[in-house]
Formats: C-alpha cells, structure tokens, sequence
C-alpha cells in the first residue's frame, strides 16, 4: 500500500511552469505557506523543461534562483488526479498526496493539438513541442534528418533548437498563408521585447525552407518513420526524413479547472481581472485562460499570486503589462487559423484514437462525442480524450463535455487511500 | 553528479546523459516503447506526459510513462513494442 501524505497550503499552486512559478513566489511574498505542485520531474513546465540546472544566465534563471531562495514548497514529480471543495489528491511514485488549502492558483499549462493523417502513429512522429520535450530530456538527435510541421510559432522555436541540437532541419510546413504569417511577424514586432526574439529567430533559422500552405498528408515507413508526403501550394512532394515533428499549434490543459467547477469561454477559463475565476477562491493563470505565451503567462501568474493573497494593490499594478502582453493572444488566433483541407487528411482507416486504435471510419458513423466514446471506446484509453478528443472536435464539431475523476489513470491503492474520504462530487 | 549513466532495455546496455528520461533511454535503444491494442509499434508523442504513448515496465512495475520517469543506475526498462 502507498503512503498517503498529508500537506496544508494557505496557497496551492498547480503547474510549475512561468504562470505557476511567478503565482507562487508572488503569493510567498506575504508571508502566507505557499506550495508548488508539479507532475513532472523538475520545474519549469515546457518551455523552461531542463533549464532548471542550467548554469547559463538567462530569463529564466533569474526565476529559478528566485524560487530556489524562496519559501514555497515544490512537490515535484506528483499529478494531480481529483479535487475536491478544497482539497486536491495527486499521485507520486510511491505515495499519494492529499493537499488541503485555502487559496488555488490554477496554471496547468496548454498542450499541442494534434490531428490525424496517415502514419501519424508511427514511431519518430512526434509533436514539435513533444520532440523538443524529447531532446531537453536528453535525446541525442545531431545529425537527425528532421521536418518540421503543422502551425504556429512553436515550429519555428523547435527548428531554432533542433538545429542548434545539432539536427539537420529539412525544412518547416507552416499550414498558415504567407500573408498571415507575415502579418504576424509584423504585428508581433510591436510587443515588447518581441521584435529582438524575432530578429534572433531570423538568425537562427537562416537557410531552413519555411514553406507556408504546407502541411504533412501521410508519413510512410516500415515499423518506424522513414519518410513524409507534404502538400505545398497543392503539389505534393515526399521528404526521407529520421523525425517529423508535428504539432498544430496549442490548447489549453482545463480538465483540472473544470472539476474545480470554473466555468468556461469557449474552451479556455474564464477569470476576471484579478485571475479570479467563477469559483470562489480559486485563480487561473497562463495558458488555460488563453494562448498567449511566455510574458502573458508570468505577468497573469503574478497578478493572481497577489490576489490570492489579498494584495490587490500589487496585483494592481500589473494590468498596464498584461494588457500589452494580451495582445498576443488575438494576434496568435489570427494567425494561425487551421484549414479545412486538415479535416480530409484522415482516411478510413486512419487512427484517430490511439489508446484504443480507433479508425476515423468507425468515428464517422456517430454524432457525438459522448456516442463515439460509449460504441467506438473513442477516448477511453490512459490518455481520457487529451490527444483524440481535440481532434475529433476539429473533425467533426462535437463538444467535448465529459470530465470524470480521476483525471489521470492511478493506481488503485491511490484510489483506495482517498475513497475514504469524501465521495466523488461529479 | 555522473555525467553519464546505464540501463537496460529489454537486455541491451544504455548508457544515456545524467538527467535523462526512460523514454530518451528507449530511443537510443533503437526500441519502440509498446505495441498497441492492435498490435502496432508506439513511441512518444507527445513528451510531457500527456498521451501515454510511452508506457514501459520499469524495475517491473509495467504501464509507467517513460517521459516523466528519470533513468537511474542500474534501472531495467522492458517494452513491449
């Protein structure tokens, strides 16, 4: 049997990346017990994955020495899998943590959308943020021949990495036009501090093809990935490539918010202007509340790490730099919109759920999500719906409307140690 | 800290960067991590614990998601891919 540990927070902050990282050590400056609880390994969430014992200075180390020198408390490596008025349960290793607290801070991060196309489910396809994950956990990939594709400016972060990896990037299928994508380029030169990010990215990136109008129609290989078919201004040309990364932009992790009860706005969490969301006492910060990237994260996490905390006054004085950095958000929706040709990559046979290896044919016969997951075990696998049930929103317009505890598969000792304790509120 | 250090997977001698995931450890194996429920090879998508593609048995204990497990010494990886 797994240990059960108990820990009390007057704040208690989910998702160690920059909203959770700049919510908790804002909530620590009153003095208040403040802890920081994170599935994986290290803190940092993606976009600081591995740069926690980095000895170079960067923007993110002034965060990391901060938090080493502060009061909160990291629960690394635990996943929460239920929640209750007050209360959160997560699973580590070998025990289950049981988290009582009076404030929630709420910032789980987004992840990437992903859509099926023939071969997808083939070993060294992986999401561009998924590879990059990949090789900041310590893949070796010099000398990889890597495409790049899908949507958004995560791709042209991830080619920027892997190069500097040592990869030899082919080349980036950006689905998006070349005029969205340059009015993009232009509209982000005029948030703070982006202008000189894109200059570097330019830099960077010199001599990789970035096609726009380009996207993957099928990957192709014998038990592994071996080579990509894309569709670029309608001719179709095939890459022989070691990975295709493949990631169509982000969405917001909200399960937990949602058995929190916060009430949503179109698939993100609805906060006010002090993070707050529809559930008293309990906050929202970063991605969850909107794609807006890295300075929108932070400075929402700070301004509900101060409310949290009653320190309106602070929290205050923020709004001025999340308004500029809000921007971002339009800007990225604008961008990026998916075509309709995605939704015709699937064939018959194509998987669209690969826990269960559920073939878009079968998904066709339903006309809900609900159904699909009742007669086709759509989305009933480990993974509950996070890389299908998207999809299959794009694919087929159904709203996704389930959420259950636990959030996550657990062992049944963990399930065991919290029955006990209060029933299920769903 | 060691800089580098050893596993197996399924037999073979790994020997991966200190700081490593199971699932980068089951890469450079050159294995895949399990074999679908229709018997297809699967590897990582993912990378951040999401999508459960790159479940292994470590130490033997099965169904453990390999991108958010760190490598130890010694540790034995089976897949099923």
């Amino acid at each position: 049997m797994d240990s059960v540990k108990h820990l009390r927070f007057d704040v208690a902050v989910v998702g160690a990346g920059p909203a959770g990282i700049a919510a908790a050590l804002a909530a620590a400056d009153s003095g208040r017990s403040v802890g920081l609880i994170d599935d994986n390994p290290a803190a940092g969430g993606q976009i600081w994955r591995g740069a926690h014992d980095s000895t170079r200075p960067s923007a993110s180390s002034t965060w990391f020495d901060r938090l080493n020198k502060s009061a909160v408390q990291i629960v690394r490596g635990a996943r929460v899998f239920h929640a209750t008025q007050g209360e959160l349960a997560a699973e580590s290793d070998d025990s289950v943590i049981q988290t009582s607290y009076g404030k929630l801070i709420l910032a789980t991060g987004a992840r990437e959308l992903f859509l099926p196309f023939p071969g997808w489910t083939l070993p060294n396809v992986m999401g561009a943020g998924g590879l990059q994950a990949l090789v900041k956990s310590g893949l070796d990939i010099s000398g990889k021949r890597i495409v790049i594709a899908g949507t958004g400016p995560l791709l042209l972060a991830v080619a920027a990495y892997a190069r500097k990896s040592g990869a030899k990037v082919i080349g980036i299928c950006e689905q998006t036009t070349r005029s969205r994508m340059a009015r993009f380029g232009l509209q982000m030169m005029l948030v703070p501090g982006k202008a000189a990010e894109a200059l570097r990215f330019a830099y960077d990136l010199r001599g990789i093809p970035h096609w726009t109008a380009c996207w993957p129609v099928a990957a192709f290989g014998n038990r592994r990935l071996e080579s990509v078919r894309i569709s670029r201004h309608g001719q179709i040309s095939e890459i022989e490539c070691d990975y295709l990364a493949c990631g169509f932009h982000l969405i917001p992790n909200i399960e937990l918010p949602r058995m929190c009860g916060c009430r949503l706005r179109e698939n993100f969490v609805q906060v006010g202007e002090y993070q707050q969301s529809s559930v008293p006492g309990i906050f929202c910060a970063g991605e969850p509340t909107g794609i807006g990237g890295l300075e929108l994260a932070l400075v929402e996490g700070e301004i509900a790490g101060y409310a949290a905390t009653n320190w309106e006054d602070r929290a205050k004085h923020l709004f001025a730099k999340r308004a500029r950095y809000q921007k971002v958000v339009r800007i990225l929706q604008d961008a990026f919109p998916l075509r309709p040709e995605l939704k015709n990559l699937a064939r018959p046979d194509t998987l669209v759920c690969r826990c269960e290896d559920v073939p878009h044919e079968r998904l066709s016969q339903y006309s809900s999500w609900r159904a699909a997951k009742l007669y086709a075990r759509c989305g009933m696998g480990p993974c509950q719906g996070r890389v299908c049930a998207p999809a299959a929103e794009f694919l087929f317009g159904w709203q996704i409307d389930s959420i259950r505890p636990p959030l996550f598969p657990v062992r049944c000792s963990s399930l065991a140690a919290i029955a006990s304790h209060s029933a299920p509120r769903n | 800290m060691p800089e580098s250090l050893s596993v197996r997977v399924n037999g073979k001698l790994v020997t991966v960067r200190a700081g490593s995931t199971v699932a980068v450890a089951v890469l450079a194996s050159g294995a895949t991590c399990r074999a679908s429920v229709t018997g297809q090879p699967r590897s990582p998508l993912c990378g951040m614990g999401t999508c459960f593609e790159c479940r292994v048995a470590i130490n033997g204990e099965a169904q453990r998601g390999s991108c958010q497990v760190l490598c130890a010494a010694n540790m034995e990886i089976e897949t099923n891919g």
